[in-house]
């Protein structure tokens, strides 16, 4: 066993950069080698609901705000399937690091918490974006798109899957078996989700759950998506965005402090 | 540093860790190893041992103490004085479903070395400690001993100036444990200061120039294997009789340092200056042959019991 020591290793080192690169480079590798996983569910999901509320009862349903039903529920149906994406992919990537102990390997190495805290989101946010791609291709059968601000679209998107795949990461912290990574998704995420908005407008809805409704951050998420759409919301577009930045940079304030206090990852 | 002198690999002041559950692991631990040692640090299970390895590596947080690492202190600037630091820790702690090349490459990324250059070094790696054939293999179909090969390959790859190795050899055959020796004395002859911990103190006793015994969270005794050795207080020898050993016999030895392991054992504890020949003669005078003299183990174990029971 002689060990001869390469010298060409002595170079000067990236360990954010190269860091980053790599984790990425692993979680977008992992989304298309488990494609049926992570790929292939929601487009089954999406396209279900697509034929059966848009196709089916939404031809019996009238027009809003001059849309036909289904077009008006293709981006809601968009943005669930991009938050499942973005919180399911950050919190199994996180939590399976965790317990087969291979979080270790991120921890020793000299990657800044939040290059490690970037490099597990880059995958929720990749998975949530090509799912959102996926679901919109299969939408084309059903309706066809309009789009209104393709900008709004991309940010609405984006600023989505980042903040629930930072969402899914503080869950997966504290997540300390399997079952504390189901809790959330079912009994918060679902909920809120599809009391959010995608399916009907709150303007329709009685004073008193449409002022509820307004508590829900999902709803601004929806209807800023919706807006790149269609061009109409139920809420200001401006307003939306601030609750997206809002909720995103305090979700990075609590995972920056998760890590630094490493409770949950480190002894 | 300027004024030209080197600082430690490690310098440790006063560490403690209490755990969430309120255990104290480590007591106020103070422990300097100078850059180019070949350290070990040996207790009993519970002693504290790989809690202070993690608190080095980054992997548990210390809750009071000062720890500097090739002159950084991880309070300063955690992220530098990890980059000086290997580990091997005692649990597996690879992605299963991952090859060992993979693993590998992937632990070079997080140290910021790009695929290109870690692998003709993560090739070379492999070849040395022979995985060769595994390169490709999933982490989940090596057998124990190749896990813990491929943990140090993965430990080795930003070629660390401090290798911290938990029980490196724990489940590891002879053959290989003796190959697995001479790459560690090869990476440290080559500058690397390495620091283990282990149970098998004649490993610590053929390897390490220094070690530390660490019992309940303290460090108990520390200083080179050669003086520990020198300050034993009594040497035990095992010694096979030719014939079974009567009741008798047993008597008339009563007043020697002697007792009986078994029917045709006997254990001998020699006190500093006494010499075997004197007892050897005093057991034939009471007819007592003696065919064989044992070393009861490695030499640094006796120290180790002394001080641990003591303790
Ligand atoms: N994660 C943890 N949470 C709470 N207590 C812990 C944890 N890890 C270790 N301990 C406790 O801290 C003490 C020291 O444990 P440690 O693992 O450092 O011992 P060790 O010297 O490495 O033992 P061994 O030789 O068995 O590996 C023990 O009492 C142990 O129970
Ligand atoms: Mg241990």
């Amino acid at each position: 066993m002689a060990l001869q020591t390469t010298k060409t290793m002595s170079e000067e080192r990236a360990p954010i950069l190269v860091g980053f690169l790599t984790m990425l480079r692993k979680e977008v590798t992992r989304v298309f080698r488990i494609w049926s996983q992570t790929l292939l569910p929601p487009v089954v999901t999406t396209s279900l609901y697509f034929a059966i509320f848009g196709a089916f009862i939404g031809s019996q349903i009238a027009k809003i705000d001059g849309f036909s039903y289904i077009q008006f529920i293709v981006p809601g149906l968009v943005m669930m399937a991009v938050i499942t994406s973005a919180y399911s992919n950050t919190v199994s990537t996180f939590f399976g690091a965790k317990m087969q102990r291979n979080l270790e390997e991120l921890l020793v190495s000299p990657m800044p918490d939040w290059v490690v805290i970037a490099g597990f989101v880059s995958g929720g946010v990749v998975r949530a974006l090509l799912v959102a791609i996926l679901v919109l291709i299969v939408s084309l059968f059903f309706t066809h798109l309009i789009i209104f601000n393709l900008f709004i679209i991309f940010a609405a998107a984006f600023l989505t899957s980042l903040l629930f795949s930072l969402a899914g990461l503080v869950n997966g912290i504290f997540a300390k078996s399997f079952d504390g990574i189901s809790i959330v998704p079912t009994f918060v995420l679902v909920p809120l989700t599809y009391l959010g908005g995608v399916f009907y407008s709150i303007n329709r809805l009685p004073p008193f759950f449409r002022f509820l409704s307004l508590g829900n951050p999902i709803l601004y998420m929806v209807n800023a998506f919706r807006y790149g759409f269609l061009g109409i919301s139920d809420v200001s577009v401006t307003v939306s965005f601030e609750v997206m930045i809002f909720v995103t940079l305090a979700l990075l304030i609590i995972t920056l402090w998760l890590f630094k206090r490493g409770s949950g990852l480190k002894n | 540093m300027s004024d030209g002198t080197k600082p430690a690999a490690i310098k440790i002041v006063d560490l403690k860790k209490v755990y969430g559950t309120g255990v104290e692991a480590l007591k106020g631990v103070s422990l300097t190893i100078a850059e180019g040692e070949f350290f070990a640090l040996l207790g009993p299970n519970g002693a504290g041992k790989s809690t202070l390895i993690s608190v080095l590596a980054g992997l548990a947080i210390k809750t009071s103490g000062t720890v500097e690492v090739c002159g950084v202190s991880i309070d300063e600037n955690i992220d530098k004085a990890k980059s000086f630091i290997g580990i091997v820790p005692q649990e597996f702690n690879f992605n299963w479903f991952e090859t060992v090349i993979d693993i590998i490459i992937n632990q070079a990324g997080y140290y910021g070395i790009p695929r290109h250059v870690a692998m003709p070094r993560a090739n070379e790696l492999i070849e040395n400690l022979g995985l060769a054939d595994k390169r490709d293999t999933q982490a989940m179909k090596l057998s124990g001993g190749m896990k813990r090969r491929l943990m140090i390959a993965r430990s080795l790859i930003h070629e660390p100036r401090v290798l911290l190795l938990d029980e490196p050899t724990a489940g590891v055959d002879v053959e290989l444990r003796r190959g697995m020796h001479d790459f560690l004395r090869e990476l440290n002859a080559a500058g690397t200061t390495i620091i283990l911990t282990t149970h098998y103190l004649e490993e610590a006793e053929q390897l390490s120039r220094e070690v530390a015994i660490i019992n309940n969270g303290s460090i108990i005794k520390q200083g080179s294997v050669k003086s520990l050795l020198a300050n034993m207080n009594s040497v035990t020898l095992l010694l096979d009789t030719v014939a079974p050993i009567s009741t008798a016999e047993l008597q008339l030895a009563r007043a020697l340092p002697i007792t009986r392991i078994d029917d045709t054992t006997l254990q001998l504890k020699l006190a500093p200056g006494e010499t075997v020949n004197d007892y050897i003669r005093k057991l034939s005078t009471i007819g007592v042959q003696i065919s064989n003299i044992r070393n009861n183990g490695s030499r640094l174990e006796e120290v180790f019991i002394d001080l641990i029971q003591k303790d």
